[in-house]
Order: C-alpha cells, then sequence, then structure tokens
C-alpha cells in the first residue's frame, strides 16, 4: 500500500513518501519516515515487503556511509544508484531475496545536476525526471507527464506534486492522510511541508 | 639460544617473553610520534608527519584517520598494518550502527582494536600488528573527551596524556611535566604542538594536528595556524632563555660585588 513519488527540476529533486505503517486491513502508525538520508545529497525512498525495507535501507545507508569515511568523498549519485541497484540483483539470486522497491534522488555536486532514479525489487533501474511506486502511479504518471517541467522552480514542483498527491486523496480507494516530503539540492537534504 | 623462539610464530620463550610482540613494539618505537592530550572539553591529537618528497601528494600521506563521526585515530609504527587496522575499525563502526542502531563509544572501538591486534598475536600463520593507536573521541550523549591507547599486544588503557612512536619516553615526560587538568582548548593545542616540538626538529611543516572539540565536530589545523602556534611557542622560550640570562647575570653581579666587599674588608 506504500505510495512514493519523486521529480526533478532546476537544480533539486523531490521526493515524497506516505507515511502509514500498515498491517493487513490496519493501520499501525501514520509517523513513518520512509525516506532515508544516504548522504548530505543523496536521498532513497523504499517501499514494499514490511521488515524488508527497513532492513535493506538500513545495510544501504551504513554502506553509502563506509563509502564516505572511507574515501572522504560520497558516492555521486550515479555511482550510489549503479550500486544500491546491484545489491538489489544480488539479493533476488539469493535464497531470500528482499522486495524493496526504491526511488533514489540526489544531486551531484560536481556537475551540478539533479539525479532521479526509478529501481524496483527486480533490479530494474532507469533514470527518470519523474517516477512513482504503488498505487499511486496509476494515477500520477499521466499527471506528471502532463504537468512536469525539469526547469521548474521548487514551489512549481511542489506544487506539481501537490496535484498528485490529491488526484492520489480524490482517486484511490485507500488513501494515506500524510506524506512525508523531502528535497535535496545543492545546499542538502531538507524537509518541507506539503 | 633464542633463535627457535623468535621464528613465524608467537610462541612463548623459556623466560616467558613473546619476540615478536616485542619486536613490534620495536617497530612502534621506530614509527613517526604521535601525541594525544586532554583537556577540558577537547581532546588533541598531535601527529609527526614524514616530509613529503618533492613529487608526491601530501594528501595521500595521511597519519590521522576518522573511524566514524567521532572517534579519530592516529598510529605510529607500519604504515601499511595501521591501514588494515583503520578498515577494520571503520567497518566495526557501521557494523554496531547497524546491529544496534548505536554509535560506539570511544572504549568500545577501541578494545575492538585491541581485540584484533591480541589475536594476531595468539593465532598460527600470522604476525602481530606492528602499531600503537592513539584513539579520541566523544561517547554520544557525553561531554567528556575521551583518549585511549592500544598496543601490538592487545593491551589498552585510557589516558589524560601520551606518546606514542619515536622518542615517545622523552615526549611521555614533558607531558608529566606539562599536563594540567582543565585545560582550554588553545591551551590543549598548544601543549599537543610544544610536546610534539620535543622531537620534531623541523618545525610547524611537520606537524599535523586534529582537534575535536564535542561530539562529530572535528578540525584539522592548518599550516598557517600550527605556524603561529609554534611562532608564539619560540617566543614564549626566547622570553623565558632571556630571563634567565639576565636572572644568571644579575647573580653572577651580585656575588661579583660580595667577592669585592669581602676582600675590600680584609685588607
Amino acid at each position: 500500500m506504500d505510495i512514493s513519488f519523486a521529480l526533478t527540476g532546476k537544480g533539486y529533486v523531490i521526493v515524497a513518501a506516505d507515511t502509514t505503517a500498515a498491517r493487513s486491513i490496519v493501520k499501525m502508525k501514520v509517523d513513518e519516515d520512509k525516506i532515508k538520508v544516504l548522504s548530505p545529497h543523496l536521498l532513497m525512498a523504499f517501499s514494499g515487503e514490511p521488515g524488508d525495507t527497513v532492513q535493506f535501507a538500513e545495510y544501504i545507508e551504513r554502506n553509502i556511509r563506509l563509502y564516505q569515511i572511507r574515501n572522504t568523498y560520497a558516492l555521486r549519485p550515479p555511482s550510489a544508484a549503479s550500486w544500491i541497484r546491484r545489491a538489489l540483483a544480488d539479493s533476488l539470486r539469493s535464497r531470500r531475496p528482499y522486495s524493496v522497491n526504491l526511488l533514489v534522488g540526489g544531486y551531484d555536486t560536481s556537475t551540478h545536476t539533479p539525479h532521479l532514479y526509478w529501481v524496483d525489487y527486480l533490479g530494474t533501474m532507469s533514470e527518470v525526471p519523474f517516477a512513482a511506486h504503488g498505487y499511486g502511479a496509476y494515477f500520477a504518471l499521466s499527471l506528471l507527464d502532463r504537468y512536469h517541467d525539469p526547469e521548474a522552480s521548487l514551489e512549481d514542483g511542489l506544487a506539481t506534486l501537490r496535484r498528485c498527491l490529491d488526484e492520489v486523496a480524490k482517486r484511490l480507494v485507500v488513501t494515506p492522510e500524510k506524506y512525508k516530503v523531502k528535497v535535496v539540492d545543492k545546499d542538502g537534504v531538507r524537509e518541507v511541508e506539503i | 639460544m633464542s633463535r627457535s623462539y623468535d621464528r613465524a610464530l608467537t610462541v612463548f620463550s623459556p623466560d616467558g617473553h613473546l619476540f615478536q610482540v616485542e619486536y613490534a613494539l620495536e617497530a612502534v618505537r621506530k614509527g613517526t610520534c604521535a601525541v594525544g592530550v586532554r583537556g577540558k572539553d577537547v581532546v588533541v591529537l598531535g601527529v609527526e608527519k614524514k616530509s613529503v618528497l618533492q613529487l608526491q601528494d601530501p594528501r595521500t600521506v595521511r597519519k590521522v584517520a576518522m573511524l566514524d563521526d567521532h572517534v579519530c585515530l592516529a598510529f605510529a609504527g607500519l604504515t601499511a598494518d595501521g591501514r588494515v587496522l583503520i578498515d577494520k575499525a571503520r567497518i566495526e563502526c557501521q557494523s554496531h550502527r547497524l546491529t544496534v542502531e548505536d554509535p560506539v563509544t570511544v572504549e568500545y572501538i577501541t578494545r575492538h582494536i585491541a581485540g584484533i591486534q591480541q589475536k594476531y598475536t595468539q593465532s598460527g600463520g600470522v604476525r602481530p600488528f606492528g602499531v600503537s593507536t592513539l584513539l579520541v573521541g566523544f561517547d554520544p550523549n557525553d561531554t567528556r573527551p575521551r583518549l585511549y591507547q592500544t598496543e601490538p599486544g592487545g593491551i589498552y588503557s585510557e589516558w589524560k596524556a601520551n606518546a606514542i612512536g619515536r622518542s615517545s619516553k622523552t615526549v611521555r615526560e614533558f607531558l608529566e611535566k606539562n599536563h594540567k587538568d582543565e585545560m582550554s582548548r588553545e591551551e590543549t593545542i598548544k601543549l599537543a604542538v610544544k610536546s610534539l616540538l620535543e622531537v620534531v626538529q623541523t618545525g610547524a611543516k611537520n606537524i599535523e594536528i586534529t582537534v575535536m572539540e564535542s561530539y562529530a565536530k572535528i578540525t584539522t589545523l592548518d599550516l598557517a595556524q600550527i605556524e603561529a602556534i609554534v611562532a608564539e611557542i619560540e617566543r614564549e622560550k626566547e622570553a623565558e632563555a632571556e630571563r634567565k640570562r639576565s636572572r644568571l647575570a644579575a647573580t653572577a653581579a651580585g656575588q661579583a660585588a660580595m667577592s669585592q666587599a669581602a676582600t675590600g674588608s680584609g685588607q
């Protein structure tokens, strides 16, 4: 039931994810953070099998941090995304694969470009201007096709995201009440209210 | 006689020595000097840097390593061995966070490193690490600075101030004489530089200073800052010498006057 969105704009990536933790038909928690800050300029929204998600996200978080401590510099978004995809692909071919879907968004401080990657539990990865996972994708992608602008300001980007969330709220049978939204740009990661 | 006990394996000699471990300590004594000094709410690591060759990239020759946000390590001895130990420690820091969701305490990671070093004195086919380490840092949710030392045998201990490596005895004695509790940031840095200057003849350009002021607040002083501190220490030394000279001259003059008076009254 997890829903996550992400879109790029002029020098930033917005990543949003709902905050409900549910078991069967019961909401257990409505303030779960499903977006990990992997490094000063890298975000990862994760969804999928409960348990797998957190386990995998923490594993990735610690390894990205270890890389940064070893090499002084953090992995840039394209390299980080490739490494994360590889971790999922290896897991898929193990005895008990993780079923986790990801949106990896980051800002490359050397080329000054935002990057967004859509990754699923099969180890599929593609770099995209906007992306969604979960039931939200059925409603939001057409909206994003229509309204997404890679040169949009942060305000316009957040407005586009707002449209997606509103559409989900209007049409989806079981709709999450709250979303957490994080932005990554040249100044790093921050949370924004929406 | 000792020949058969100091081969590849660490085996006791009849008089209870582990020669390989003692040789490792010797390797440490040949390594460049490193000092750690604890102040009131600051802890300073100072290391003697080997001069970088003309065409070498100085960024690749580092003697102080960050293990985690809040722990730094300096070592003396075989650089290659130190590197391996640092890598093991860094992995443990992240692994600890992953398993218990908390950063390591400085004592925990010190004990882990000492544990690795000990293992290499009691397993077959390996030799001990030729490094001693100094670890500095702050525990999570604590304001007390920490300073620990490990040795090749696997001994670890906590200190107010300590030195390892070349001429560490001289430096330690200097620290014993000059260390005070509750030192400020500036005093602590100065003591670290001063103690290193006891063994580093070449001055500021061969000294590297890392300061940790609170949890995860680490700064490395640049050359200009160290030069300023060295210059200040030199000035103080000069002033001290000047005072001594004038005092000596005064006593000499006093003695001369007295002896003159004595001979005068004798006549």
